[in-house]
């Protein structure tokens, strides 16, 4: 899709081009908002190297190959590898363990393998299903929360055969 | 609920290499990979420091805001039950924009305000018709820029690291769109109960 590559330097110049039109001192707030960045990557180090870590005792033991291969006639009939039956299961469930399990994924099969744009597609579509739920309810203090888990995971099902269908139709 | 995955992986893992004669390459992928960890978060935080960096210009310029005035009209309908001039729409609207350009961190505090406000709105203790869209949207999150996963693709040498963004953005639409119907069926279905 060559459409993407114009995505990020559109919005670079959007950005620019409006901000000084309206006088904001834009390489000060690039700095200052960045450095928000440095911490965010910074606390996200123990998770990811927690996560990767067993993911990748996991899979380096042989564990992950014989699981997997019990659910292929399942993941086959939808058209997806099986190699990414572990990152659908883990992605409503926790953002950082899915973090660690495509960044493992990309690592083995290749950023630009099939398995890897379509790791890398299902990633970047759906968020935590439990985890906003837990957060936004528990904060309100909501115990009874109706339909909103059932409707997050169906989305979430819609949300990984869509990625599998488009993923297949542009890099297929 | 995440503690045992975590722990279960490993410790799966360890006893399968024990039969199965894998243990080298346990030891190999352990510390392999904690090298790996700390050079995808070095990766990262340069695209995270860059993207926020600009997010911040654009805050300022008033461009998120201009994007959340685009939204409202949309926003309104899918939320029938709260009233036009309610904050509630201004937090759910601010909380969109920002998770949509991957501001998780600014987008919680937001969507928390949201939470508050509709609490008020429903006092029954229960979720209520607007929590439950506000979270259906939320949990399939429409994302512009996947930015993490953009700096995990340069980190392993991608000859193309955000040709991803289409499918991305393709994949989420689907999986909102997704989510806000199913949210109107379980409302259709809740309230033909309760007349019957």
């Amino acid at each position: 899709m060559t459409l993407s590559i114009w995505i990020i330097p559109g919005l670079i110049l959007l950005i620019l081009l409006t901000a000084t039109y309206k006088r904001v001192p834009t390489y000060e707030r690039f700095v200052e908002g960045g450095k928000e960045g440095i911490e965010l990557a910074i606390s996200l180090l123990p998770f990811l190297i927690g996560m990767m870590v067993s993911i990748a005792v996991f899979r380096a033991s042989g564990a992950m190959e014989a699981i997997i291969t019990i659910f292929e006639p399942v993941t086959a009939l939808i058209g997806m590898p099986k190699e990414l039956l572990p990152l659908a299961f883990i992605r409503p469930l926790s953002g950082t363990a899915a973090l660690g399990m495509t960044s493992e994924l990309i690592k083995t099969y290749g950023p630009d393998s099939f398995i890897g744009n379509l790791a890398s597609t299902m990633q970047g579509s759906t968020d935590t299903t439990f985890y906003v739920i837990t957060v936004y309810f528990g904060a309100v203090g909501i115990k009874k929360m109706g339909d909103a888990l059932k409707v997050g995971l169906l989305a979430d099902l819609v949300g990984i055969i869509a990625s599998i269908i488009i993923v297949t139709i542009v890099f297929g | 609920m995440v503690n045992i995955i975590w722990a279960m992986l490993a410790v799966i893992g360890i006893i399968f290499a024990a039969f199965n004669g894998t243990m080298k390459e346990v030891n190999e992928a352990i510390f392999a990979t904690i090298d790996d960890a700390v050079m995808i978060t070095l990766t990262m935080m340069g695209v995270l420091i860059f993207w926020l960096g600009l997010m911040r210009i654009a805050e300022s310029a008033g461009l998120l805001q201009g994007l959340t005035n685009l939204f409202r009209p949309v926003v309104k309908k899918v939320f029938p039950e709260i009233p036009a001039d309610h904050p509630a729409l201004g937090y759910i609207l601010s909380n969109m924009t920002a998770n949509m350009f991957g501001l998780g961190n600014a987008a919680t505090p937001m969507g928390l305000k949201a939470m508050k406000e509709m609490k008020e709105l429903d006092s029954s203790g229960k979720a209520s018709r607007s929590m439950i869209t506000f979270l259906a949207i939320n949990t399939s999150s429409i994302t512009l820029i996947p930015t993490t996963v953009i700096a995990i693709r340069m980190k392993y040498g991608s000859v193309d690291p955000t040709a991803i963004i289409g499918t991305t953005i393709a994949a989420t639409i689907f999986s909102t769109a997704a989510a806000l119907i199913i949210d109107r069926y379980f409302h259709w279905k809740r309230t033909r109960v309760r007349r019957s």
